[in-house]
């Protein structure tokens, strides 16, 4: 009930924090996006490029969160930016990177390999291939794996508070540091719910993306 | 016209194809016939470079295709696979468009030509053409496979085992149709199979290899008669003489220009007129020349009055455009050492005898 009341209250404010998360992790995920899907691409022309990078993407997401942001201080102190919004979204951008990595390889190296053949037969170049055949065929696997990168980077972002990024985490620190449940409770709540709406929005967005002839 | 000069292929230290020389003339279709690793298909995907040549020429129509930008030659190169591979998220309009699109067509041109090549192999437009390949049988998606090819209306056509994965009654449903469709549009055909009935059937110039050397070119009823050596002769396989039927018209073996009587003439007439020929029966034809009935020489000898009045039926009728198979397997069905050959009014050509059949197979043996 006090915590009902808190919430009443504050909704102003609870609504900044959320907008500042979703642009936190939008921002992150639209990078993301670009060099995740572009790497997982440029990796299906070797082997032994995938392996690695898969291994070192894998190696990145075992990193806590917590430890990753406080090795980025020192780094990008040089710059002047050790903390706020800059390491954070930096710190998601690598989190977010095997899903989407890991899923564009894979969606596209499951591409038939008939379909490639009859591709490459009737003449089309590479570039035409992965836009007109390999792309669109893999497209609702590569949006699975942005969905698993947002819900993902939803909830690493409300550690990101820690150094200054803002967001809904600041609710859950301020929760724990004052020992005031209501805030702590505000906070789990608005991160909770912002992940399962992602979700369910990007799970239509992907039903949407999907060809009617590839859906089951 | 297609010419291959001395084409070789060398994977590292295995040739897998080896200084083949071969020319297609316009119109033909070419079956590369031979096991597995003989190199009929890297033969085959040469010429439109989906394997680089390692050595030799390929010219299309007089052009050497080296000098071609291969993303466009294989534009302007019908290519029909095994697997299909049509495009599981486009409709069977837009599949059968990507060569027009790629080639940058107006859109309103390439979707009609796609519901008229729809229609040429018995797929109504309406029904399919906003249909996903999914929603197809197998024999509907290699319908489509095919017409996929000819929608830029290449004059050449490369196929690769296109009707391997194809169960063996719908297959032979498939052949037909594109026979048919061929005899229409007359393209330059490179037809890849490893299935001798399917070369016999489709071919008019059958190329056979073993490890990577073109061992014996020429129609399908030269090879079969004449096969070049034990290995050609073993794989054509031992009953080349009856897959031989199928390829020989019965106008092709028949007696023409035979002698026959009508029902007015006198059985002493008959009589005279298989003697004259040495014939044991002569065929009664109607008023206009249809072939009605026989009369026997036993009966023209010993009876008397007209052929009208003692006629048996004929031991079957078959019509000039048939093959040999069907006569034989007439004759069999018949009991009949001959069978009366009639064109499709049923006037009296001529006739086909068991021992006629035997003497043409076997001449061409001893030949």
């Amino acid at each position: 009930m006090e915590t009902f009341h808190f919430i009443l209250a504050n909704l102003p404010v609870i609504w900044q924090r959320t907008v500042e998360h979703i642009m936190l992790v939008s921002v992150a995920v639209a990078v993301a996006i670009v060099t995740g899907v572009t790497i997982g691409i440029l990796i299906t022309q070797s082997k032994v490029a995938a392996d690695r990078v898969l291994y070192v993407a894998a190696v990145i997401m075992t990193i806590p969160s917590i430890a990753l942001f406080g090795l980025l201080i020192p780094v990008l102190s040089l710059i002047g930016q050790g903390i706020g919004y800059l390491p954070a979204v930096i710190a998601l951008i690598l989190y977010a990177q095997l899903p989407i990595i890991r899923n564009t390889y894979t969606a596209i190296m499951n591409v038939d390999p008939g379909l490639r053949e009859a591709a490459r037969g009737m003449g089309m170049t590479v570039l035409q291939r992965l836009r007109i055949v390999e792309l669109p065929i893999a497209l609702p696997v590569i949006v699975n794996g942005i969905r698993n990168a947002v819900v993902l980077n939803i909830a690493i972002a409300a550690v990101a508070t820690y150094i200054g990024a803002g967001g809904l985490g600041t609710f859950i620190s301020r929760g724990i540091s004052q020992t005031d449940i209501r805030q702590l409770i505000t906070g789990a709540l608005a991160v909770s719910l912002l992940a399962i709406v992602a979700d369910f929005a990007l799970l239509a967005l992907q039903r949407f993306l999907t060809s009617p002839g590839l859906r089951d | 016209m297609i010419r291959l000069e001395r084409l070789t292929k060398t994977f590292g230290t295995v040739t897998a194809v080896d200084h083949v020389d071969m020319d297609v003339p316009d119109g033909a279709v070419c079956v590369l016939l031979g096991p597995s690793g003989c190199g009929k298909t890297t033969t085959m995907k040469m010429i439109n470079r989906l394997i680089p040549p390692t050595s030799g020429k390929i010219y299309l129509n007089g052009r050497d295709t080296a000098g071609v930008n291969e993303v466009e030659l294989r534009r302007s190169i019908g290519y029909v696979i095994q697997q299909i591979g049509l495009f599981p998220n486009k409709t069977v309009e837009d599949n059968i468009c990507v060569v027009p699109d790629l080639l940058g067509w107006d859109r309103k041109k390439s979707r009609a030509r796609a519901a008229d090549l729809l229609a040429m192999v018995n797929l109504e437009p309406a029904t399919f053409l906003k249909r996903y390949p999914k929603e197809l049988s197998g024999g509907q998606q290699q319908r489509v496979g095919v017409i996929r090819a000819l929608a830029a209306d290449p004059p050449v056509l490369l196929m690769d085992e296109p009707f391997g994965a194809i169960d063996p009654i719908n297959r032979e449903v498939i052949q037909d149709e594109f026979m048919k469709l061929q005899a229409e549009l007359k393209k330059t055909i490179v037809f890849v199979s490893h299935d001798i009935d399917e070369a016999v059937k489709m071919a008019s110039l059958i190329a056979i290899f073993r490890d990577g050397r073109l061992i014996q070119f020429d129609t399908p009823d030269m090879i079969l008669a004449n096969p070049i050596d034990s290995f050609v002769a073993d794989f054509v396989g031992g009953d080349r003489t009856l897959k031989r039927l199928r390829l020989v018209k019965v106008a092709d073996a028949m007696m023409s220009d035979p002698p026959r009587v009508t029902a007015e003439d006198s059985l002493d007439t008959a009589a005279a007129k298989m003697e004259e020929h040495g014939h044991i029966s002569i065929v009664m034809v109607g008023p206009r020349g249809r072939a009605r009935g026989m009369i026997r020489i036993e009966d023209a000898k010993t009876k008397k009055g007209l052929v009208g009045e003692h006629v048996e039926p004929l031991p079957g009728m078959i019509r000039v455009d048939n093959d040999l198979r069907n006569a034989v397997s007439m004759m069999f069905s018949h009991g009949a050492t001959w069978l009366a050959c009639v064109d499709d009014d049923g006037f009296y050509k001529g006739y086909v005898t068991q021992r006629g059949i035997t003497r043409l197979l076997g001449a061409n043996y001893r030949a």
